[in-house]
């Protein structure tokens, strides 16, 4: 995770930032160059609402090196309140008592750590409350 | 397009091959490939391969076996699809000879995965790296995802998906290629350790090594040959969004269902015309989910079929990977899409020794990579 590279996707990571097709009005996350419905190529950019359900989720018990000092921990994708989709851990719960369709909320975490650079990367997960 | 015939076929044992190199092994599956063939020469050549860069430091694989296999200045190029590379390499080769623009070409597909690399990080290349990987998914937690979706949706259990794996074991018993020629209980399979909930241990494909190539050639040649040619009667593909979590239905593969649709419009034929099929089973999840996107059994149904025996080869609907499958045969990622065209092959030729399915005349390989970004489908016809 080299310092340009997670430094281009902090508005996305931090912001929760997308793109809404100007002709179309799909939103896009992360924003696009070409919108997948319309080919529109306009956008404006908006903020993702940061409330959502739980559409499915696993507890990953064998990780990369990377993660492997975390497991186990939650992923799940979460469809967000605006209809968007995203891919997340779902931090601070009891891993064995999540359920399809939980409501959750998005909160700003550290997600990893550079071993070779030493950088902190941030990012967002998803909380029950 | 011209007519197109497989005429021979080579695959190295799968499994730890510690002992060989990932040049040697694609040159013995090669070398195997055109003896059975009976070519002496190739036009061009084609090497399906995931990620030799990360797994052993080595790209720039299409030159690196002309030069091994000694057929240079043949052309050779790399095709990398993920975990279909290799039945995208077998795909540039159809297209190659279909076209006319060569009469013989090798498609092979080779990987080595256990020279040290960290193995689920390189497999997880094959998903979207900021968006998903970056959150700390893996493969098999992939997968998870849609296991427990297609089990909310559909009532699938965790019987069923034990299933498949108890089924490809038994298959895989009688491969004396396969990496795992044991069978395993149901019982074994749901007491496995547990990998990304709700898959355990035995209900994912091995780390594994090995190679496989076939000779695909005009049938004008193969004829010549006098060889006893399978004729390609379907060559498709498709793709689909990168992340699991941009698709509106977790629980199906669109790509597989486009590249069925469009497999069976160009062969002319319907899913209850396929005598048998080798399919992408990565997790046990993977294999229940392709069973119904091919249109074997309605939507929901692939964990009943799996459960029921409605997949084993002696059984009278669509035996699904008589060979063992990724699960048992093991899943040297870039050699997978052509031992699944060798397995259809064998069982064509009537070769296929203790996992010989009755009255096989028509056979699919279905080669998928990633979650479902890319899948491949190939049916072949015999006597």
């Amino acid at each position: 995770m080299i310092t340009a590279r997670y430094h281009r996707e902090i508005p996305q990571r931090y912001r929760l930032e997308a793109g809404k097709c100007e002709q179309c009005g799909h939103v896009d996350f992360p924003p696009r160059i070409v919108c997948p419905r319309c080919k529109g190529r306009r956008f404006a950019t908006v903020v993702l609402h940061d409330e959502g359900t739980l559409v499915t989720f696993t507890v990953v018990r064998v990780a990369s090196d990377r993660f492997s000092k975390e497991t186990p921990f939650a992923v799940g994708i979460v469809e967000l309140s605006d209809g968007v989709r995203v891919t997340t851990q779902i931090a601070d719960a009891d891993v064995d008592g999540l359920q399809i369709g939980q409501k959750v909320r998005i909160v700003f975490r550290r997600i990893q750590e550079d071993g070779k650079a030493g950088i902190l990367c941030y990012g967002y997960k998803a909380v029950t409350d | 397009m011209r007519d197109v015939a497989v005429i021979g076929v080579g695959i190295t044992r799968f499994g730890e091959l510690w002992a060989k190199s990932i040049k040697d092994i694609f040159v013995e599956a090669a070398l195997k490939a055109m003896g059975d063939a009976g070519v002496d020469h190739i036009d061009s050549m084609y090497v399906g391969a995931m990620s030799p860069g990360l797994f052993v430091g080595q790209e720039h694989l299409g030159a690196v076996m002309a030069d091994y296999l000694g057929v240079t200045p043949v052309p050779a190029t790399r095709v990398e699809s993920a975990c279909a590379s290799g039945g995208a390499s077998f795909r540039q080769a159809f297209l190659e000879v279909a076209s006319g623009a060569s009469d013989i070409v090798l498609a092979g597909g080779v990987e080595k995965m256990t020279d040290g690399a960290d193995v689920t990080d390189t497999l997880a290349t094959a998903a979207d790296q900021e968006y998903e990987v970056y959150h700390g998914i893996t493969f098999p937690g992939l997968y998870a995802l849609i296991a427990r979706a297609h089990m909310q949706r559909y009532g699938t259990t965790r019987e069923q998906l034990a299933a498949v794996a108890v089924k490809n074991h038994r298959n895989g018993s009688k491969n004396p290629n396969a990496q795992f020629r044991s069978e395993v209980t149901l019982e074994q399979v749901m007491n496995s350790a547990m990998v990304a909930d709700p898959l355990r241990l035995l209900d994912c494909s091995p780390v594994s090594d090995g190679a496989a190539a076939v000779i695909v050639a005009s049938m004008d040649v193969a004829k010549k040959l006098n060889k006893n040619p399978i004729r390609v009667i379907a060559s498709t593909q498709a793709s689909d969004t990168i992340a699991l979590h941009s698709r509106s239905d977790i629980a199906t593969l669109s790509s597989v269902m486009k590249a069925a649709q469009k497999a069976y419009k160009m062969a002319d034929v319907t899913p209850a015309d396929i005598d048998f099929a080798e399919v992408h089973d990565c997790f046990t999840i993977a294999e229940i989910v392709v069973s119904e996107d091919l249109g074997f059994f309605d939507k929901g149904k692939g964990g009943e079929a799996a459960a029921q025996g409605w997949t084993a080869i002696e059984c009278n609907k669509t035996p699904i990977n008589t060979s063992g499958g990724l699960k048992s045969k093991g899943h040297p990622v870039g050699a997978t899409g052509i031992a699944q065209i060798i397995e259809v092959y064998d069982q064509l030729n009537g070769n296929a020794g203790a996992r010989q399915v009755k009255d096989a005349h028509i056979g699919m390989a279905q080669n998928m990579g990633g979650s479902g970004a890319s899948c491949v489908i190939h049916i072949l016809e015999g006597k």
